[in-house]
């Protein structure tokens, strides 16, 4: 156009579009108020609460035992970390020691589980963006987790696998040499998924330099699990508050630099490394010896209230939890949920993008609604 | 965990509530701490049964053990009250508590300790400063918000309201409860100018408890629908939610509900 007049052009005005809550792309039951203007983010309103169910309110209604299933009813395809650090949060409150066989298997688990809720996210994340392969890729190998998973307590979604003071039953026999088989499937798998992604020119288009967040930025919004290492924070339970065996593995932390969503996508491909070395060191080291600790038959704990977080796959998962000694259901439960806090940064991230990154970001945070609305 | 000094997870000299590790060895769970009979010396009428009966009742299972008959019906009337243990003298506070008891004298109301936790409990109309100086002062950094939630206590109807945020330090790497009681109907400065990431917290709080923040930039509810009615975290608050009407006949519960709101409005 060589014009040196503006030429007469239709009115811009800010355009409210609802996003979900049956969208494709929002993992579940999200709905989210976008403004745009054109196809460029001005501003994000996330609506939650279309899945809760009241898990808080109705596990100060239950006993203590009764709760672990409640909790595989949150993150669902994290079933076994969510167990875990419930009934981890009970043991400190009554102080009952877990023997260190049970702990290592609980490890086990809660690697495996690592594994398999990044395998999801990691398909899904690809599917949005356009290559499918990878989620079929991921699926297939989820299912041989969700086969161990079977294996080993009967259920391959909602888990009920850990008990106050232990786990309820002992491995099968030959499941670990199993799980080594797995490890090294999955380790043979990851170059596939690499092939496929890293260096895939449209998949970097798509990720590199959207939704950038600063360490610091991330941690004062509460950001937690991979979306903060990737910006460069050295923060993993694991790490530094252990439970379970994690205080005798040896493992690293991957951390990101630039805090885009291709380092989140990269922190994440190296912690399926890292929680199979965990897997490997745990199954070959597991100690022989009882899975049970001594446990009331009743749980009560004494009167106190305490918070203990872990390192779920989406971050950090934290119980607080207020017995008043009387009762044998904990007078208040609370549960910190990861994905909770790393919805709540998605405005910050997506705002100045374009609506198809905003399906980028929901996929680089990993919700799941279940946890999200408890 | 390496929060702080590492004490034993049972503090011994904590008075009247018995060592966890015993409680844990033998199933007789009762505990004959002072508190459930000072809660029986002055009974609070008005507050209503924060657990259902069953949940108080007798503990069946136990086989062979002896039932200590006494304290059950004790147990059932009395409301709990927070069970905020002192801290065991010979253990020394942490030094983000010193910091923060010197930096802002007066601001500590209570130090509370139970199995490796510290709790500040602080005065409402200081939460927020209080909240700014753990974050900023050099000892201290608590940069990462871990938590904020609130709980209920009935039994406490001039303070009903425990507003608690885990907080936690990057750097330094320990955390800290900070704790302050509110009455039902008081509002507290928000903390969401300390740290962003209570903007939500705080929201889900306000729909669950009906405690307010001033300052937030966005309170509304969190996880219930925008009209419903009541908190239901409360502990007064049914846990069938609104009850059978709205399941057997809506249009019965809609009149009810816009009743209430007509009430609410007059």
């Amino acid at each position: 156009m060589q014009t040196d007049t503006p030429r007469p052009m239709f009115d811009t005005d800010e355009l409210v579009i609802n996003m979900g809550p049956q969208h494709p792309s929002t993992h579940g039951v999200l709905r989210l108020i976008l403004k745009l203007d054109g196809e460029r983010v001005l501003d994000c309103d996330p609506v939650i609460g279309y899945l809760h169910r009241g898990i808080e309110k109705l596990s100060e209604n239950r006993d203590y035992t009764q709760i672990v299933l409640l909790t595989d009813r949150m993150d669902y395809v994290a079933a076994a970390t969510n167990n875990l650090g419930y009934v981890e949060t009970v043991e400190k409150l009554y102080a009952i020691e877990v023997p260190r066989r049970a702990r290592y298997i609980r490890t086990v688990l809660s690697e495996l589980q690592r594994v398999a809720s990044h395998l999801l996210w990691l398909g899904t994340h690809a599917a949005d963006l356009g290559a499918l392969t990878v989620l079929l890729f991921g699926l297939r190998e989820r299912e041989l987790i969700l086969d161990l998973f079977e294996e080993y307590c009967g259920a391959r979604l909602t888990y009920n696998s850990m008990r106050i003071g232990g786990q309820p039953v002992d491995v099968p026999p030959g499941w670990d040499k199993r799980v080594l088989a797995f490890c090294d499937i999955q380790e043979q798998k990851l170059p596939e998924y690499e092939q496929l992604l890293t260096h895939n020119r449209i998949f970097m288009e798509r990720t590199k330099n959207i939704g950038v967040i600063s360490g610091a930025d991330a941690a004062a919004l509460g950001i937690c699990g991979p979306p903060l290492r990737a910006s460069g924070v050295l923060r993993d339970v694991r790490k530094d508050e252990p439970y379970a065996a994690y205080d005798e593995m040896e493992f690293d932390i991957p951390l990101g630099t630039q805090g885009d969503t291709y380092d989140r996508y990269l922190v994440r491909l190296e912690e399926f490394r890292q929680s199979l070395r965990i897997i490997r060191q745990a199954v070959q080291g597991l100690p022989e010896g009882p899975i049970m600790g001594k446990v009331p038959r009743l749980i009560k704990p004494p009167a106190g209230e305490t918070y203990h977080a872990i390192e779920a796959p989406k971050g950090e998962l934290g119980y607080f939890i207020v017995s008043d000694g009387k009762s044998v259901s904990p007078y208040r439960f609370r549960v910190r949920p990861p994905s909770f806090c790393n919805l709540q940064a998605l405005p910050r991230l997506v705002k100045g993008h374009l609506v198809a990154d905003v399906i980028a970001l929901i996929g680089t945070i990993d919700i799941v609604l279940g946890e999200v609305d408890r | 965990m390496s929060e702080g000094p590492k004490p034993a997870p049972e503090n011994p000299d904590s008075p009247g509530s018995p060592k966890p590790e015993e409680k844990a060895a033998e199933p007789t769970p009762q505990a004959a701490s002072p508190k459930p009979a000072a809660d029986a010396a002055a009974p609070t009428p008005a507050a209503p049964a924060p657990k259902p009966a069953a949940a108080a009742a007798k503990p069946a299972a136990a086989p062979g053990s002896p039932k200590p008959a006494a304290p059950k019906p004790e147990a059932k009337a009395a409301p709990p009250l927070p069970p905020d243990q002192a801290p065991p003298a010979d253990l020394p506070l942490p030094a983000y508590v010193t910091a923060l008891q010197e930096g802002l004298p007066g601001a500590v109301e209570q130090v509370s300790y139970w199995v490796g936790d510290w709790t500040v409990i602080v005065g409402a109309a200081r939460f927020a400063d209080v909240c700014a100086f753990l974050r900023d002062t050099a000892g201290c950094r608590f940069d990462y918000l871990s938590d904020l939630t609130a709980v209920d206590w009935p039994a406490r109807p001039e303070k009903r309201f425990d507003l608690v945020a885990c907080l936690y330090s990057t750097a330094l790497r320990h955390r800290l409860r900070v704790k302050a009681r509110l009455a039902d109907g008081e509002a507290v400065a928000s903390v969401t100018g300390v740290w962003p990431a209570a903007n939500w917290l705080e929201r889900e709080v306000f729909d669950m408890f009906g405690v307010t923040f001033t300052g937030h930039p966005n309170l509304k509810r969190m996880l219930m629908p925008f009209d419903w009615q009541g908190h239901p975290q409360r502990k007064d608050y049914p846990l069938e939610g609104p009850g059978e009407l709205l399941m057997e006949s809506p249009q019965d519960w809609l009149k009810a509900r816009q009743a209430a709101a007509d009430a609410d409005s007059e």
